[in-house]
């Protein structure tokens, strides 16, 4: 009797659990589904709106453009090249400020932030003037490095530079500053000195800051560099918009901006990428709480 | 000749709000070296902060503290601390963790990381080597946290509430272990507890901190005889008899603490 009791509830709870997990597994696929399919009728719809609107007459294409001209254009630059040579040169000569400027502007930022988060004389020294040259809208450089350093890549690099610096430079030192005061005196106590701690404690913590910091400061790196062509260049992405502009041509303007954001979104991939091989060792996202 | 001594120790720290704030005030306490020592107190008392004293982590601003007869002028090799929370270095697999003392005091890393695989196998973590420490449970981060620091054979070790974060089951285990490492190890023990049972299992002396601020109010010897079984001992009359008269001493500080605040 008792052992009736005991082993029916088993019995027949097992497939209803069984049952149970597969209906989760399903309802997790058709969200996911659902989500896709609803991304893709957001795009449809508004893509549909703007060239039926264009095809209704509600929006002028002169002022905004046309989906099916953009995309037109696109194929054109790609095809025959733009109005200022080949489109890879364009992208070429922009990536390229960008990235160098992202690269030097990280360094040094990186650098700096470490110095003055592990040294507090330093850090109450500079900490004003860094506050008042954050505070400055940095774009406006721009107009002093073409004029000093003319119409080439040196001036946009230096006006991306300028740019990244500042952002990876707060979270370097903030990162620095909030590292693991117990995992600081661990390492004291177990033998480490002045710069192993700095390499085996400091920049490990700080590294989730730094990176974090990398994501943002790539497309600072970028607005750098095509303002910086905006202001005058002899090639790159922000010369097309800026002769776009010029040609009162709106479908160019928009197909330079998506060229623009195909190469931010692959150097945005790059990033996680970096990241997830750097910091590896953090648990989960999903695994914790 | 005693393996630490403090004598006449103040420490006081300044608030936010600018008033000073006295953690030890004519401070006296000595270990003998190889003597397992146990301090509780109340709450925020200033026990951790003796332990920093001790560790070079901190000066006191007056008083001296002595390591076997020398002033304390920083960080000393010969010390080990154990901290209250996880201190291993997260991004470090348990195999790196525990080969990091060895390897900041200039080991070669072939003989550090030898040398590291031989105490994972006594605190029980073989086969843990490349785990990280969040895919450890709290009890195997805390013999990492052991390891660490037993393998710098230490001949004064630290330890602050280390324990006091595990389960019961887990804990008991844990002071096991403790009192086994030691008893190769014989390095002199100060042992920072709120339990006063578990200060009772472990030590061969107790000394019970006043209120802030924190001066010795009295020293317990524990004459129970070693090995003890942690399992059974707390059951064990002398230990009940021992534990009433202890926390007889502590619950008047308690209740002055609780007083003040």
């Amino acid at each position: 009797m008792a052992d009736a009791v005991l082993s029916r509830p088993a019995a027949s709870q097992a497939p209803v659990e069984v049952l149970k997990v597969e209906t989760l597994a399903d309802r997790q696929r058709r969200r996911r589904r659902l989500v896709s399919g609803l991304r893709l009728a957001v795009l449809v719809v508004l893509l549909g709106g703007w060239e039926g609107g264009v095809e209704a007459g509600l929006i002028d294409p002169f002022f905004f453009g046309q989906p099916t001209a953009i995309a037109a254009k696109l194929a054109e630059w790609v095809r025959d090249g733009t109005s200022i040579g080949p489109l890879w040169l364009q992208v070429w000569v922009t990536i390229y400020e960008a990235g160098a400027g992202f690269l030097i502007g990280a360094v040094l930022g990186v650098l700096c932030g470490i110095a003055l988060g592990r040294n507090a004389l330093l850090a109450d020294v500079f900490s004003i003037y860094i506050k008042v040259a954050n505070s400055i809208p940095r774009v406006v450089l721009g107009s002093i490095f073409i004029v000093a350093l003319g119409l080439g890549a040196p001036s946009k690099i230096a006006l991306a530079v300028v740019m990244v610096f500042f952002v990876v430079f707060a979270n370097a030192f903030q990162g620095v500053r909030e590292a693991d005061k117990n995992l600081i005196a661990n390492a004291q106590i177990l033998g480490a000195s002045g710069w192993a701690i700095t390499r085996a404690v400091v920049v490990p913590s700080a590294l989730s800051w730094i990176l974090a910091s990398l994501h943002v400061s790539f497309g600072f790196a970028l607005v750098g560099a095509i303002v910086g062509e905006f202001l005058g260049a002899r090639q790159g992405m922000g010369l097309l918009i800026a002769t776009a502009q010029g040609a009162f041509d709106a479908n160019g303007v928009f197909a330079a901006m998506i060229v623009i954001a195909v190469v931010a979104l692959a150097a945005e991939g790059l990033l996680t990428v970096l990241e997830n091989r750097l910091l590896s060792w953090r648990p989960e996202k999903t695994a914790g709480e | 000749m005693s393996a630490v001594e403090l004598q006449g120790v103040a420490r006081r720290f300044v608030t936010p709000t600018g008033a000073v704030l006295s953690a030890l005030e004519d401070f006296d306490l000595a270990i003998r070296p190889g003597e397992f020592m146990a301090i509780v107190g109340p709450t925020g008392c200033g026990k951790s902060t003796t332990l920093g004293l001790i560790a070079g982590l901190a000066r006191p601003q007056a008083g001296s503290v002595r390591l076997f007869d020398a002033p304390v002028t920083g960080i000393d090799r010969r010390v080990g601390f154990v901290f209250q929370q996880d201190a291993v270095f997260p991004w470090r697999n348990v195999l790196s963790n525990v080969s990091a003392g060895p390897l900041f005091r200039g080991e070669k890393a072939q003989a550090a990381e030898e040398r590291a695989r031989d105490w994972l196998l006594r605190v029980g973590l073989k086969g843990f080597e490349n785990h990280l420490p969040h895919q450890l449970s709290g009890g195997m981060r805390k013999r990492v946290a052991l390891a660490q620091t037993f393998i710098n054979s230490p001949e004064i070790l630290l330890m602050d509430e280390p324990f006091s974060a595990l389960d019961v089951q887990t804990r008991e285990l844990m002071q096991e272990e403790l009192l086994q490492l030691w008893s190769q190890n014989k390095a002199a023990v100060l042992f920072v507890t709120h339990d006063l049972d578990e200060a009772i299992l472990l030590a061969d002396r107790v000394a019970v901190l006043t209120s802030r601020p924190a001066r010795v109010k009295s020293v317990h010897t524990i004459d129970l005889p070693r090995p003890r079984a942690i399992a059974t001992l707390r059951y064990d009359e002398r230990f009940i008899a021992i534990a009433r008269t202890l926390a007889d001493d502590l619950r008047e500080e308690v209740m002055k603490a609780r007083a003040a605040h």
